[in-house]
């Protein structure tokens, strides 16, 4: 009983880690008011829809069962290099203007909606095809040719190939996949191989497999970038300018490169994001604004620019949810004076537990704005 | 409700002037769009109606196939030479506006349609929230709304033609057929619901219906829409129905709601082979396609209009839709009703021989038609007598017809078993009665 309400909290947790840990990179450490995020975990979905789809083709068949695995990297790779475009493009202009970069990335999620709804995915993923070429092959060239001054043709050739590659991937994948080929508003659906569906029974208590799943692709993220930005040269690197940036400046950082690096790894981490939700529900071009008002509510709640607060966070809604949703209080202590009980009935519905959860954060917040883990230290916004 | 007879007097005396006005945008219409438009050239004239539903936003993948119904009704009169009204043939044409999903922009486009363009009718709506919207603009005006959506029912306008069921006609004869002839009969039931009118009142009907047949509900719950997060609910379904060994199920989500619901609670277990049955008021062929049978297989459907009804009618119509817009797309329910609801108007509007309002109102009234359905017919409270179907999803999608009832339902705008509208109906055919009276 206690196991299967733990597990239940971790699992509606786990699903919000997933989804808030890119944003609080890019909110936290860069302080970006992505209202994308959302949109960037769609790209991640539809990413997983579309490998499923490949996946499916003679060629790869025998490999069906492992493309749940494979879309973890193309989805953090498409939403990565969307997102690079999009710091590249419209955020960097707008660095120290937060309320000019909400408004632009909330046009951004409209425009990417809208994308998906009206171009046929197989051109969408030619589209990606081509900004991963264009964006990457420049920086093959050895630094020899890039310091010529003729590098500016060499970037431009290579987009001419980039949009070449798009166009015949695009072609490609709309011949051969038909369902892909035509334009469609309408939701899509990722089905689980079959391993990943059913339940297994630890313990004497069953969990599904695809929660199981979603758990595990959680925290090999957590792992993976708690260890890329404490142990690597360049998490270093981020971790200073967030701190100080023109003390990383004058040092030798390229500041420029740590924000595209941050931007790309916390777009990256909304398309892995994308592919836990997949599981879970259906895909659409609405799916990612569900969860963008969850993610900055355990970013706030869990105190800016903090992981280990955004993991307390979001693992604490989690359990909250489940015990107040389901009504579990009452299962634990189940005589319990009546108005108390009646209390707790009236809010162990999904909504209202939903209502009950904001007004605790709200009224926590009042204690401690900054939220439960706040960073220490001298900072240079502070 | 108190203020009733007040209202029914303003409407009195609202739609003596509104008639008038009405005839007179009319004759403008008619004359304005003639001509250009006619290619045909066999045509004494053209009658423009409105289409309103959702092309964008949520509900545009549902509402969208109700576009293309009507369109494919409309272009099936023309092609029978059209309406005719006082021995001139009428050729129909249409405007099409999107309601965005968005209740309010649909009680706009309803005023724009009704007092710009100076349609006579509109078909429009799908989800209650959008009806509600539009009926307090469609009474002041006294224009005309076909409404074509399984509904919660509790309201009965005289501007509004209802030609999906009332919940006597889906949810009633579903609640009785899964409390005792179902494989979970006589077990307890759990409902859930999309946080919206149209399931909680239809669950608070079923509550009543089982109160009185003597079943248990042990539970109920309500997903914001939006929100796919069902874990809290699993786990509700679980302990209440559990000890049990299953239960039934009432479910009346909405939309991809279903996908993830559905995905989660055959993970968890609760499937028909361990004794769980979701009984299904919001999943037909389309959703059905869209979420994928092999999560549904063994659930139920409740429906006026199934595909697989085995009639010329049936299959005419399942055809002739998919000549028109490609041999994937499946017809189901609502668009049945979109498609009846054409016809309905086609043949009141000859009859009554103008397209004025309320000769058209008072012509409809009766009206019969051969739907692929079956035969239905206008009933007094502005609703459709039409049969009740009971489904079981089959593996490769679609409903295994199990039980059909002997001809037709009439339809109930007010609920016997809802306590507050307990003992009522509707009669708008006869003033002293009108939109609620006691029986």
């Amino acid at each position: 009983m206690l196991l299967d309400s733990l597990f239940n909290g971790v699992a509606i947790g786990s699903v919000l880690l997933v989804a808030a840990l890119g944003l609080a990179i890019v909110f936290g450490l860069m302080g970006v008011i992505n209202l994308a995020h959302g949109e960037l975990m769609m790209l991640g979905a539809y990413t997983t829809y579309v490998t499923q789809l490949i996946f499916k083709l003679p060629l790869l068949k025998p490999y069906y069962n492992a493309y749940v695995i494979v879309s973890i990297f193309f989805a953090f790779i498409v939403s990565g290099v969307v997102g690079i475009l999009l710091e590249k493009t419209v955020i960097r202009k707008l660095y120290g203007s937060p309320l000019e970069t909400l408004l632009a990335t909330w046009g951004v999620s409209l425009i990417l909606q809208q994308f998906v709804r009206s171009v046929p995915l197989a051109y969408g993923t030619g589209l990606v095809i081509s900004l991963i070429i264009g964006l990457f092959l420049p920086s093959v060239f050895s630094s020899k040719i890039k310091e010529s001054i003729k590098f500016k043709y060499v970037k431009f050739s290579s987009w001419i190939f980039a949009a070449l590659a798009g166009v015949l991937s695009g072609n490609l994948i709309s011949s051969s996949v038909s369902k892909l080929s035509r334009a469609s508003a309408r939701n899509v659906d990722v089905t689980a191989p079959a391993w990943m569906r059913g339940q297994v029974e630890i313990l004497g208590t069953t969990f599904p497999k695809t929660r199981l799943m979603i758990i595990i692709i959680t925290l090999i993220s957590v792992i993976a970038i708690t260890l890329f930005l404490n142990q690597s040269a360049w998490g270093m690197r981020i971790r200073a300018v967030t701190q100080n940036r023109e003390m990383s400046d004058c040092l030798g950082i390229s500041t420029e490169k740590v924000d595209v690096l941050t931007f790309g790894i916390g777009s990256g981490l909304a398309g892995v994001a994308g592919v836990a939700v997949s599981l879970l529900g259906s895909v659409g071009p609405n799916v990612g604004g569900n969860y963008i008002v969850g993610c900055f509510m355990v970013v706030v709640l869990g105190g800016v620019g903090n992981l280990l607060g955004t993991i307390f966070a979001s693992f604490g809604i989690g359990i909250m949810t489940d015990l107040i949703g389901a009504g579990r209080l009452l299962s634990i202590w189940p005589d319990m004076p009546l108005p108390l009980s009646n209390t707790i009935n009236f809010f162990a519905t999904t909504s209202m537990a939903r209502v009950m959860i904001f007004a605790l954060i709200v009224i926590f917040l009042q204690f401690k704005p900054t939220g439960l883990f706040p960073q220490k230290g001298r900072m240079v916004e502070s | 409700m108190g203020q009733l007879p007040n209202l029914n007097e303003f409407m009195r005396i609202s739609r003596r002037i509104l008639a008038g006005l009405a005839t007179a945008s009319l004759a403008v219409s008619v004359t304005s769009c003639g001509g250009g438009s006619d290619t045909s050239g066999s045509f004494d004239d053209t009658v423009t109606v409105g289409i309103l539903h959702s092309l964008s936003g949520t509900m545009a993948i549902s509402e969208s196939t109700l576009v293309d119904t009507e369109k494919m009704a409309i272009a099936e009169i023309n092609a029978a030479g059209g309406v005719t009204v006082g021995g001139k043939s009428y050729k129909i044409d249409y405007i099409v506006e999107d309601g965005a999903s968005d209740w309010p922009t649909f009680a706009e486009k309803s005023k724009k349609l009704i007092d710009q363009d100076g349609v006579p009718v509109v078909f429009g709506g799908w989800t209650s929230a959008s009806r509600k919207a539009m009926l307090p603009v469609y009474e002041s005006k006294d224009a005309f709304l076909y409404y074509p959506i399984q509904y919660e029912a509790q309201e009965c306008s005289n501007n509004i033609f209802y030609t999906g069921a009332s919940p006597n006609q889906q949810s009633e004869p579903a609640t009785d057929f899964m409390y005792k002839r179902s494989p979970a009969a006589g077990k307890p039931f759990f409902l859930v619901g999309s946080d919206y009118v149209f399931p909680r009142t239809s669950n608070t009907i079923t509550k009543e219906q089982l109160k009185s047949l003597g079943g248990k509900v042990v539970g109920e719950d309500y997903l914001p829409l939006g929100n796919t997060e069902v874990a809290p609910i699993i786990s509700k379904i679980k302990k209440a129905l559990a000890p049990s060994g299953g239960g039934v199920i009432i479910n009346t989500l909405n939309g991809d709601q279903n996908v993830a619901f559905f995905k989660q609670i055959q993970d968890a277990g609760i499937t028909p082979s361990n004794g769980y049955y979701v009984m299904n008021y919001s999943i037909a062929e389309e959703e059905i396609s869209t979420i994928g049978p092999e999560f549904l297989e063994g659930h139920y459907g409740a429906w006026n209009y199934m595909m697989s009804i085995d009639t010329p009618e049936s299959k005419k119509f399942a055809a002739d839709f998919k000549a028109l817009y490609g041999s994937d797309r499946v017809v189901a329910d609502p668009q049945e009703s979109a498609y009846n609801m054409v016809y309905l108007w086609k043949q009141a509007v000859e009859d009554a021989g103008t397209f004025e309002n309320s000769a058209v109102r008072e012509a409809l009234v009766g009206q019969t038609f051969d739907a692929p359905q079956g035969p239905v017919e206008v009933m007094p409270n502005h609703h459709l007598a039409q049969t009740v179907r009971i489904g079981l999803i089959k593996p490769e999608g679609g409903f295994e017809i199990l039980e059909e009832t002997d001809g037709v339902v009439y339809p109930q705008a007010w609920n016997q078993f809802e306590p507050s509208s307990k003992g009522y109906a509707c009669d708008w055919t006869d003033p002293s009665k009108g939109e609620r009276y006691k029986l």
